[in-house]
Formats: C-alpha cells, structure tokens, sequence
C-alpha cells in the first residue's frame, strides 16, 4: 500500500477546491459536479484506508511523517487510531450526501462549493493530525469556509450569527496555541503528540494545560454554558453548513477531550471530573428543557444537539471504558441522525420557506415519504432500541453508571424528554388534519431520497449490529482511560514510573 | 542580571569580505543613487514651459557619462589589485548607468511610467545588493558566532568606523523595506494618477525614505541611528502631504511633521544624555559602558526613558500612537502603505539594536515598562479599532495593535524568565524579524486593495462603501479578505507564521501573561477585522457601494496585490524557509 494514503485524504478535496477557483464562476454546474467527483474520491479513498486499517489494537496506525518547519519543531504527522477513523469515516461518508443535497444551489456556486471542498479537508485533516500545530492548523483554518457558508449564504441574521461563531472558536483556539506553546517549550522544543504525551508536567501545569485546552473543545462541542453560540449558527446556517456543523465539526470537541486531556492531564481531570459531569448533565436537560419550547423546527433540532453531545461528554468524562466508546460511538450516530433531520428540514424548507412548527400540519398523510423517514430519524434521535441513538447512548449510561452513579441518573432523564419534544413537534406537524404549508408541500423528489438512504440504511444497521463500530473503537479508548488509570495511580509514585508507563502506551 | 549580558566584544575579526568599507551600506547607497537619479530626471524635463522630454534625455546622458567615468577610473584604480571586487561592482553599476539611459530614451515621453520603472528596479537593485551582503557574510559571521551562547546578539562585525553594522538585522530588515518599495510602486501608480497627485517628487522622495530607513536599521552609532531617522521622516513628511490639495492630507503632513519633530528631539536629547553618561555614541560602547556602572544614576535612567518615548512614537506604541490614525488616513492611500509596514520594519530594528546593545544592563528597568506599554499597546489598539467606520482607520489601529505584539518579542529577548536552556534571544530577534516583514506583505497589501476602491468611489473607504463588494468585485475583494484574515493571524496564512514566532519566543522566554494579553488583543482584533470581511461578503450591496461603477481593469495595481497575497499564503503554507532564515538573522543579530 503507497505511504501517503492519510495525505491523499486530505489532499483530494483540497486540490479538488484548488482547480476549482480556476474555474469562471459562470459555469455552475461544473462548480457541483467537481465537488461531488471530489468528495465521492474522498470517500473512496476512505473506504481504502478503512480496508488497511488493522482493527483491534490501540496503536496509532499509517502514521506519515516528513519534515515541515524543522526550525520550530514542527513536523507533518498524520496517523488514525480507533477513535479517529470513525470520525475520519463519518466525514466522507456525510460530504458527498451534503453535495447532493445542494445539488440545485446556484447562489454564488462557486464559492458555496470551494468552501464545501476546503472544509471537508480541514475536517479530515483535524481527525488526522498527530502534530500540534497542524491539529490547530486544520482546526483553525476550517473556520474560514464555515464562516463563509453562515455569513455568505445564511439567513436573516447571518451576520450575527457568523461572527459569534468565528469569534467563539477562535477564542478557545487561541487559549489552545498557549497551551500548545507551553508544552512544546517543556518537551524541548518538539511539537509531536508522542513527544508532547513523554513530558512529565507538575500538578499546577497540568491544571491550567487542562482548562487552556478544555476551553476550547467544550466550546467546540459546545458544553453547557459555552453552547450559546450554536443554537444561532444552526439557526442561521444554510442547509449544508448545519449538517456540516452538527454532523461533523461539533465532533471535534468530544475527539479533542479523548485525544489530548485525557491523555496529557490525567490528574487534572480526575481534579475536575466532578464539575465537567455536572455541566453535561445540565447541558441534557437544559438542551431538552429548551428544546421543548422553540417554535422554530430548526432550533428545536439545535438544542437537541446541545442534549446529545452533553451525553458525549458525560460518557468521556466518567473516566470509564464502556461510556468513553458509547461515546464515540455516539457522537458518530449524532452525526448522521441529526445530520439528517437537518437534511430533512433543509428540504422542507426549501419548498415552504417556513421553519415554523406551527404552520404544519397533517404531512404524514400530505408527504408520506418525507413524514416517514423524518419519523425513522426522529426515533433514532430518542434512541429506540434497534436503531443508532440507542446503541450510543446506552453504553453511556450504562457505563457511567458504574462510576458516577449520580450523573447517569439525572442524565437518563434527558432520554426521556428528548423523547417528548421530539415526538411532540412530530406529533403537531404532522398529523392531524392537513393544513398551513402541508397543502402546498410536495413529497421528497428522487434526488433528496438518494441522499437520505445511506443515512437510513447506516441508522437501521447501526441500531441493529452496532458490534464493528465498538471493535474499532473499544481498543483505542481502553488504552486511553487505562492510561489515565495508570498515571493517577502513579501519580504519587515516582515521576519515572510514570514515564515508562507512558513511553509504553506510545509504542 | 548584568551579568547575563556579558557584552561580547562580538568578533571584530577583520571579517571584512569587501575591500573597501563603503560596501557596508551598498543597498543604502544604492537607492539613494537611484532616488537621485530619478529627482534629476525628473526635474531636467521641467522648464518654464512646460515639458521638455529632450532635456531629460539629455540629463540622462551626462548622468550616466559621469558614472561611467567614476567607473572606468575606479576600474583602473584597482584592476591590478588582485582579489579585489572593485572591477566586478564597476562593471554591474557601468551596466545600471546603461540601462538608465535606455530607459529613459524609450520612456522619456512619459516621465511618471520612467520614475516608476526606475525606482521599482531601484528596490529590486538595492535588493539584489542585499542579498549578495547575505551571501558574502552569512558564511563567515555564522562561523564567528555559531558556538558562542544566546549573548552573541549584538552586531558581529561593524563597518565605517563602527557606524554601520552588517549583521542579520540589518540585512534582514533590508529585505522589508526593499519589498516593502516593489509592492508599493505598482499599487499606487494608477492610484496617484487618478488623484492626480503623481508627482515627480513621489520616486525619489520614496527612495530617499527607503534610504534612511535601511540605514536606520543598519545604524550601530546613535548619531547615524538620529541621522537616519530624519532622512527617512523628512521624506515621509512631504510624502504623507503630497495631496496638497485635500485637507486631510495636510491635516496628516502636519500632525506628522510636528509630532514627528518631537519625537526626533526627544530621541536626540536621549543620545546626548547616554553621551554624557557612556562617552560614546557608538551603541556596543555604551553597553560596555553602562555594564560597567553599579547602580545607575538618575542621569542615565532620563536618558533611557527619552530613547523610549523616542523610539515609543516612530513605532507607534500606546501611549505614544495618537498621531497614527489621523496620518495614515490623510495620507495618500499607497504611502499610507509603505510607511506603515517599511518605518515599522525600521524603527523596531534600530529599537531592538538600541535597546538589546546599548542599554541591556538597564533592562531590569525598561523591560517591565516594555512590558507595560506592550500590554496597553495590544489592548488599546484592538479596542480603538472597533468604534472606527473608515477602513484606514481601522488599519491604522491595527497596525498599533501590531506594534504592540512586536513589542512581546522585544521583551521576550530580555534574559528575564529564560531558563538558560534555550537560545531565546536569538530565537526572539528572528521572531521580530520574520513579523515585520510578514507585516510588510500584510499591510502593503491591505492599503493597497483600500487604494483600489478608493481610485473607483474617489473618496475614502469607510464600511458602508464596502457593502456587497464582494460580489461585484471578487478579486480585489478575495485578496482584502485573505490579509485581514492574515492579520487576524488564522492558520494557513503568513499572519499565522509572524505570529506563532512571536507567541512561541514570549512562551520560551516566560513571557506568559504578555502572550495571553496578545491572544484577548487578537480575539477582539479578528472582531474588526471580520466587520470589514462581513461588509464585503455577507452585506448586501448599499447606494454607496453601488455608485462604485466602474467595471474592474486589469491594471498594475492588481499585479502589487496579487505579489503580496501569493507571499501571504507562501509564507503561511510554506514558512520553513523563511523561518531558518530569520533564525540566522537572529543569530548574528544587533
């Protein structure tokens, strides 16, 4: 197999993005067509890579490396572990769906799909990096396209919108470049997670390391009461940006607590376990609790997300094995359910320019097709056993259970009431009697039901033999939480057990 | 803490490469010929009556007879000298007097296009000339200096009587001004044209400012530090007022001017007072001198602090910032460019030489307020910008906020903090270095785009005129948002790079506060920044923007943009080369 498969993933949609801007911006469909040659390519080469990947163990695998900035200690590192894979996966799996669903996009369409190509790098890119820099390299430059999809093509208050996201990002990227500064300067210089991960840092370091990071994932993810800024972008955002955002990018948030707190602060988050649990089972039932009274679909689906991924955390910091993968797992399944409610209500929008759920209603029998799928996903999203939602959350709860009995008690509460608003906005939009914009609303079109059903057959196969997910990812995060075991037992031992120990996790 | 700054007596090793001393200050002497040149030119083709091209054509021809003769005799002077490298520059300036004439034979009916072209080959001359120094001396000195510590730091070898030093600050800093000059020249040819401020002044006056600002950067004497200084303030002076008729223009002259004078005097009596104090104007004596000293007395720290204030207003630190916004947005738009990027890239290297040579064993006492007014200069900047509506002005409290993370890496060379392990010095002078000169692209460039809107809406930009832009015209447009979003310092982009180096050489130096003071300070900078992207991008067109009718030409100024935008995003992708470069700046720095 040639060597640099990883840079490939990356490179497909960003060169694909590249021959574009030489394209004049007259020519539209050629603008569509090469997005979806370039993100069905991306997909393609995933599913290669996923063919190579060595299923079972917790080691970093394809790792690729060349030189960079020697002069700084940076080096180009990618490498996929468990965890990242299926992030990896998910991305190509969603971009192509996304270029579909665009297809008829004509505003501007050059732009709107170079921005599309750009982010789908950066996404994978940030999944793959083993290099702090480029990690924030990916991690930042992402926001520029995402910026532009809300600011360029957004809704009414776009502007507002773009800017809280921008601004809210970059402020927890930035406290992340100090901490990333530091630990290079501790580690002599080399910015290399598996040099980073060899340093040996005193208790107040690893304190202040910690929050410099945690900040910026939990306002990535986003953590109650860091979320405020992802109800306006879901909001605001065209179709695709939301599916993007709550599909994929929110995603980074969950990897970056397992891939760099975990591992490089085990004491400091045994410190702060307790408060960072306590703030995801808010975020589930304020997400809910919130959820239940918005009149807008959209946001309703927006503050669902803020529930769902206060599991993620919940499952991550229960410092337990069976919750971290539930989580992971879950955070996969948030991506391609609420990525498809998203899909769902990108459609309807379209026809009706009404997000309203009150201006619904009776489109189960107005919209058969779209009612049925948009009720298979709203299942899925309150996690009915025998599809995705549940084999995610459940492990969670389950999990956490053993560890912080509190947490997953309060927090089982969320599964309930996501269950009422979801079943409730679906009750009063569509059924009863046909009215308001179900007269005029037309059923889902060949085009939009080719891009739901991939997401339909992955939520029943999911639901129904979840095992291959959690054989992949159970390795890598078993070592992840087995090291942080390992370090705070050592913690009082001392400093050069625990490097050894460390030294062994890295290979 | 002195003992830190154990002064190297820095290896005067007779590492003198070239045979005569001048050479020390080619690429000064270089661009101050050419300025010259382009005055004479200029000048010759104005007669009472109007034009008269033959004139010109004729000044160029005894111009040229003249420096080939100078160079035929300094040939015969030195043929028989074996080694020696007269003949080879007397042929390559023989060469130079050959072209002149050419050029102004073929463009002498259009005197701007020929100052132009002249001094754009100028700069690219005086460039040339640098980089052979670089060659020529980067060898030896890095040998001189490659074992010694993080002391090495001030100037290796030192030319014209210890006058001018040839080390990696001033080469390096060369490099800004010189492509600070090339990117300038075709973005305001159109502009100046349009406004109908193309004077035949602007060439030379420009050359002259680029002249005292390398030789700034190149000073190793306070006196010569003072004297450049005035040459390059006298240029821009007359430069920021070259639209006589507009009155912001005249606002911004003047406000220059006297400010500008202050500032000179106060830097002056600061160099006379070290004078009383050290004995020597000369900056390595001082250190020695002021190292020698116990405690210092109340004669030395006035004198450190007028150098300070001095040095405070030429770069534009808080509190001394106030006249940059009303200059740099009177001034014409593409002078606005080059002097925010080219003084800058100066005063902070004569500020560094000043500073880490003459004055470190006081840094006990200048680097807290350094510390002080980086932390002010960061914050009040950013936060001055966002109340601002005209686009200038918001690059003009940028470009102090920019001066303010600057500033982090002129601490960060203080020995405070560091550990000793790491060569956090040198690391922190290639930091400043690489920062102004990716600055230089940044600001040139920014400046440069508002140029072009502003030849088509002939008034100055604010954010209401650059509404929907961006669909109208996406090139210029594109190229505004990739250096804001450069400025901002997002990955990918050279801003990232600059900033990263400074960021990473405050971490290394213990310099943690001052870097979270940078981050909040950038946070709200990409704040104003994105007000700019979002009026272009995401409003939809007003009245204003839509008076802008012209539909877009392909024109020079295009050509300046897209230079600096390709170096932007080189430099961000790309940086490993330019970093290691930088570094060897830094290490035999001064």
């Amino acid at each position: 197999m040639s060597g640099n498969i990883l840079t490939l993933l990356v490179a497909v949609p960003a060169v694909a993005a590249l021959l574009l801007a030489f394209v004049p911006r007259e020519n539209v469909p050629v603008f569509r067509l090469g997005a979806a040659v370039g993100t069905v390519a991306t997909f393609l080469v995933s599913i290669v890579v996923m063919a190579d990947f060595a299923v079972g163990t917790a080691d970093m695998q394809m790792i690729e490396s060349k030189s960079w900035i020697p002069e700084w200690g940076i080096t180009y590192i990618l490498g996929l572990d468990g965890i990242s894979v299926l992030l990896v996966l998910l991305t190509t799996f969603i971009f192509p769906l996304v270029v579909l669903a665009s297809w008829e996009h004509t505003d501007r369409a050059k732009g709107f799909f170079i921005a599309l190509l750009v982010l789908e790098a950066a996404l994978i890119g940030v999944f793959m990096a083993l290099d702090l820099v480029l990690f924030y390299l990916f991690f930042e430059i992402m926001l520029v396209p995402m910026y532009a999809l809300i600011g360029v093509w957004g809704g009414a208050n776009r502007r507002y919108a773009s800017v809280k996201f921008f601004l809210y990002t970059l402020v927890g990227g930035l406290l992340m470049l100090i901490g990333i500064l530091y630990l290079s300067f501790q580690a002599g210089g080399s910015f290399a997670y598996a040099d980073v991960l060899a340093v040996d840092l005193t208790r107040g370091e690893q304190i202040w390391l910690f929050w410099a990071f945690f900040l910026a994932f939990a306002i990535k993810l986003p953590l109650f009461p860091l979320h405020t800024w992802l109800p306006d972008a879901h909001t605001e955002a065209p179709t695709v940006g939301s599916v993007v955002l709550a599909a994929v990018m929110l995603k980074i948030g969950g990897y970056g607590f397992l891939r760099f707190n975990l591992p490089l602060f085990p004491e400091a988050t045994d410190l702060y376990v307790g408060p960072i649990l306590a703030a995801g089972v808010i975020g589930v039932l304020y997400g809910a609790l919130v959820a239940m009274v918005q009149s807008d679909i959209k946001k309703l689906v927006a503050y669902s997300s803020v529930a769902h991924l206060g599991f993620v955390a919940i499952g991550i910091f229960a410092l337990q094995p069976t919750a971290a993968s539930g989580s992971v797992v879950q955070m996969v399944n948030h991506g391609i359910t609420t990525g498809a409610l998203f899909l769902l209500i990108g459609f309807m929008y379209e026809r009706t320019h009404s997000r309203e759920i009150a201006a619904y209603s009776g489109l189960m029998k107005a919209t058969p097709i779209f009612g049925g799928l948009f009720l298979l996903t709203t299942m899925s999203s309150i996690a009915l056993p025998g599809l995705n939602g549940f084999v995610g959350e459940f492990p969670i709860l389950m999990g956490t259970y053993q560890t912080v009995p509190w947490a997953a008690i309060t927090a089982a509460f969320g599964v309930i009431f996501a269950a009422l608003y979801l079943l409730w906005a679906y009750q009063r939009m569509f059924h009863g009697p046909i009215g308001g914009h179900a007269t005029t609303m037309t059923d889902l079109n060949t085009r939009e039901i080719a891009v739901m059903a991939p997401l339909v057959v992955l939520m029943l196969a999911i639901g129904l033999y979840p095992k291959p997910l959690y054989d992949i990812v159970n390795p890598s995060v078993e070592a992840v939480i087995q090291q942080v075991d390992a370090d705070l037992a050592a913690a009082d031992t001392p400093a050069t057990e625990a490097e050894t120990a460390l030294e062994g996790e890295d290979q | 803490m002195t003992s830190l700054f154990v002064h190297p007596v820095l290896a005067q090793t007779g590492a003198q490469i070239v045979d005569f001393p001048w050479a020390a200050i080619s690429p000064e002497l270089v661009l101050f010929g050419v300025g010259i040149l382009a005055l004479l030119l200029d000048t010759a083709g104005v007669t009472p009556t109007g034009r008269n091209n033959r004139n010109r054509l004729q000044a160029s021809f005894v111009a040229g007879g003249v420096i080939l003769a100078c160079c035929g005799a300094a040939y015969w002077q030195n043929s028989s000298t074996s080694g020696s490298n007269v003949p080879l520059l007397a042929g390559i300036v023989a060469i130079g007097a050959v072209v002149q004439f050419g050029l102004t034979a073929w463009l002498k009916d259009t005197p701007r296009r020929l100052g132009a072209v002249i001094s754009f080959l100028g700069f690219a001359a005086a460039l040339g000339v640098t980089i052979w120094q670089w060659q020529t001396y980067a060898g030896q000195l890095v040998a001189v200096s490659g074992g010694q510590d993080a002391v090495a730091l001030v100037g290796t070898d030192s030319l014209l009587a210890g006058m001018a030093a040839v080390d990696g600050v001033a080469l390096f800093t060369r490099f800004s001004v010189c492509l600070a000059g090339m990117i300038t020249i075709p973005i305001g040819f159109a502009y100046m044209e349009e406004r109908q401020i193309h004077r035949g002044e602007y060439y030379p006056l420009l050359l002259f400012a680029a002249t005292g600002m390398t030789l700034l950067a190149a000073a190793n004497d306070l006196i010569l530090v003072f004297i450049a200084v005035e040459i390059l303030s006298l240029a821009l002076y007359v430069m920021a007022g070259l639209a006589k008729r507009d009155l912001n223009s005249q606002e911004s002259a003047m406000k220059y001017f006297l400010l500008g004078a202050f500032s000179s005097a106060l830097l002056l009596y600061g160099i006379a007072l070290c004078y009383g104090v050290a004995g020597s104007t000369n900056i390595p004596e001082v250190g020695r001198a002021l190292a020698s000293l116990t405690a210092p007395d109340g004669l030395t720290v006035v004198a450190l602090v007028m150098l300070l204030v001095g040095f405070a207003f030429k770069t534009a630190l808080v509190p001394f910032h106030f006249w940059t916004p009303d200059v740099y947005q009177g001034a014409p738009t593409p002078v606005t460019g080059f002097m925010a990027a080219a003084t800058k890239a100066a005063a902070f290297a004569a500020f560094v030489r000043v500073f880490v040579g003459a004055l470190a064993p006081l840094q006990w006492i200048w680097a807290p307020v350094i510390i002080g007014v980086a932390v002010v200069t960061m914050i009040g900047g950013a936060v001055l910008a966002i109340v601002q509506t005209d686009v200038k002005r918001i690059l003009a409290y940028s470009a102090v906020a920019h001066a303010g993370y600057v500033a982090i890496g002129l601490v960060s060379i203080s020995p405070l903090g560091a550990d000793g392990t790491r060569n956090a010095g040198r690391e922190s002078v290639g930091a400043i270095l690489l920062y102004l000169l990716v600055y230089t692209f940044m600001s040139v460039g920014s400046f440069g785009v508002v140029a072009f809107f502003e030849r088509r809406l002939k008034k100055s930009v604010t954010l209401d005129d650059l509404r929907g832009l961006g669909r109208r015209y996406p090139q210029p447009a594109m190229a505004m948002g990739l250096f804001l979003i450069s400025l901002a310092g997002i990955p990918g982009t050279a801003g990232f790079t600059a900033k990263f180096a400074i960021f990473r050489a405050g971490i290394d130096a213990g310099q943690l506060l001052l870097v979270i003071v940078g981050v909040v300070s950038s946070v709200i900078a990409a704040f104003f920044y994105l007000r700019i992207i979002a009026s272009m991008f995401v409003e939809d067109e007003s009245t204003a923007s839509l008076a802008i009718a012209d539909p877009p030409r392909s024109d020079a100024a295009m050509l300046g943009i897209g230079l600096a935008a390709v170096a932007v995003v080189v430099l961000g992708v790309l940086p490993g080369a330019l970093v290691s470069l930088a570094q060897q700046a830094g290490t035999f720095a001064g």
